[in-house]
């Protein structure tokens, strides 16, 4: 009965996603159950490997990461490249989302008229929730793919196997450094951002406004609370994580040949863009179970 | 490693008989179901160049890459320089390996660093303790030996192929191995650069003395490097011979790869 429903459930999806029709796919019942049963395992199957795969990676990570000999020529290299050279993409981003979301917010407020709670409104927005989210995107986009596209081009034209015969541990040297930067840039990155974007916000708010850079920072620092801060910083290091450790799998793990190059960038962006997401919503369930 | 030499001059280097270097006995390697590498035996003398010959996709990268270490072996016996590899736990294996130079197919170069910082990649790998002085040394004699003394500040990217190939064999010999194993040399080269690989593969022969497999499908490379050619097919080595005796076999399809 659950093997029926599973395949009944595989079937819709086909239908939705793979644009089968329902001939298509009532042939496949009449005819050919056992075909449907085939692709359902073989679909289970490659799901069961991925998370095995990406589990045994992460695991020989942390193994890697502890062991010495630590490489930290390239960690600083890797930091720099990493963190400072995203910083020019995370800065604009951050100063135009604090100044969209003033200027968007505002009508809203002047309804109820609360124009004066601009300031507080859009501070907290920012620190707790857009700020983290939208840099680490940001960072997923940058970051994430440069990586997943740079060792897989490394992969496709040998240089990892060459570093394995010049008595270098691929991983230790190109994963273990690219994920831990990661981890510790993001959330520098993020606090940055979230200061540009408030200076955003303060040219929106003078925009069809007056207030005084005393009242501004005095408003914003009345609003926000110590637990609005730590808990929006603590997820970016999780946040960083993800995107450094799923860039590096796809790219260590590619396939071979040009086409496994893109692949492995565009998978790296959107991963680690719904690991984003889904660390975001498992970050604010933990938060909410402490605050209350 | 047997110690006991019976030496023998060639116009390029001394190749020492019943020393051996590298011994496969019925060495396997598949690949799933494909079984890629059926039954090797293959012994290859200190001092020697051996040339593999095969048509695409019968093994003889896989073969190579054995040698280092960077596939396994599923059954048979491998010897490399008297030491059994399995045998070998990792710290055995990293020193085996520091003794082995790869020239791979595309060079292999890191294409985030320069040419000079290619060079010093595996020199620091290997003593962290080496002077700024000696390791810059060792990369200028490094490029002279290849050539390619004007280009040591330039990223591989400004490099020509057959240049690309010359600093994939520098950052090799920059580490003086004993066994040197070339993928594909001469792939993709003009004749002309092709010729100058094939004379720089027995330049170092001649000045290092070191035991050489060279997987080629350029058949004048064959003829100008190797002391012995082996024949793959189907994962098993099926003939070996001199450049000479091949060339004069009766079967047709040894024969169609020297025609």
């Amino acid at each position: 009965m659950i093997k029926h429903n599973l395949i009944k459930y595989f079937n819709k999806f086909k239908k939705l996603y793979l644009h089968q029709s329902n001939d298509q796919l009532n042939d496949v019942d009449t005819n050919q159950e056992n075909f449907s049963e085939i692709n359902l395992n073989s679909l289970l199957n490659k799901f069961f490997l991925e998370v095995t795969s990406i589990a045994t990676f992460t695991f020989r990570f942390f193994k890697e990461v502890i062991k010495p000999p630590y490489e930290f020529n390239e960690l600083i290299k890797q930091s720099f490249l990493i963190g400072y050279k995203s910083f020019p993409l995370i800065a604009i981003t951050g100063f135009i989302i604090g100044l969209v979301l003033t200027i968007q917010t505002r009508p809203t407020l002047a309804k109820f008229g609360a124009q004066s709670w601009l300031p507080a409104m859009v501070a907290v927005s920012i620190i707790r929730e857009i700020g983290p989210v939208i840099t680490a995107l940001i960072f997923a986009g940058k970051v994430g793919s440069g990586i997943g596209a740079e060792l897989a081009s490394m992969k496709v034209t040998e240089q990892i196997d060459a570093m394995q015969v010049s008595d270098t541990n691929p991983f230790k040297y190109l994963v273990v450094t690219r994920v831990v930067s990661a981890t510790f840039m993001l959330p520098i990155l993020v606090v940055l951002s979230d200061a540009i974007a408030l200076c955003g916000s303060y040219v929106g708010v003078n925009i069809k406004g007056n207030v005084s850079t005393y009242l501004f920072v005095t408003q914003i620092f009345q609003s926000l609370e110590f637990q609005d801060i730590l808990p929006a910083v603590i997820k970016t290091f999780f946040f960083g994580f993800a995107i450094g450790l799923i860039g590096c799998y796809e790219g260590y793990n590619s396939n071979k040949g040009t086409e496994g190059v893109g692949k492995s960038a565009n998978s790296a962006v959107v991963f680690a863009s719904l690991m984003v997401f889904i660390i975001d919503m498992m970050a604010v369930q933990i938060t909410s179970l402490f605050q209350n | 490693m047997n110690t006991e030499t019976i030496t023998f001059e060639n116009e390029n280097s001394v190749i020492q008989k019943d020393s051996t270097v590298v011994r496969m006995e019925h060495l396997k390697k598949s690949f799933g179901n494909n079984h890629v590498l059926r039954d090797i035996n293959l012994v290859i003398n200190k001092g020697e160049n051996v040339v593999i010959l095969g048509q695409s996709g019968t093994g003889k990268s896989v073969l190579i890459k054995c040698i280092v270490g960077l596939e396994d072996i599923d059954e048979g016996e491998l010897e490399i320089l008297g030491e059994n590899f399995a045998e070998l736990n990792n710290k055995q294996l990293i020193e085996i390996r520091k003794k082995i130079g790869f020239l791979f197919q595309s060079g292999a170069l890191y294409d985030s660093m320069t040419v000079r910082e290619n060079l010093e990649f595996p020199l620091r790998r290997k003593s962290e303790s080496i002077s700024k002085d000696k390791m810059n040394e060792l990369v200028i004699e490094a490029l002279h030996n290849v050539g390619l003394d004007e280009a040591i500040n330039k990223s591989p990217s400004e490099l020509s192929g057959g240049m690309r190939k010359r600093l994939g064999l520098a950052r090799t010999l920059i580490l003086k191995p004993e066994i040197m194993l070339y993928d594909e040399p001469t792939t993709g080269l003009d004749p002309i650069t092709s010729k100058e690989i094939s004379n720089l593969i027995l330049e170092v022969q001649k000045k290092y003395n070191t035991s050489s497999v060279i997987i080629t499908h350029d058949i004048e490379c064959a003829r100008l490097t190797g002391n012995r050619i082996i024949i793959l097919k189907e994962g098993i080595c099926t003939t070996e011979g001199t450049y000479e005796e091949l060339e004069r076999s009766e079967d047709q399809w040894i024969r169609s790869f020297f025609e």
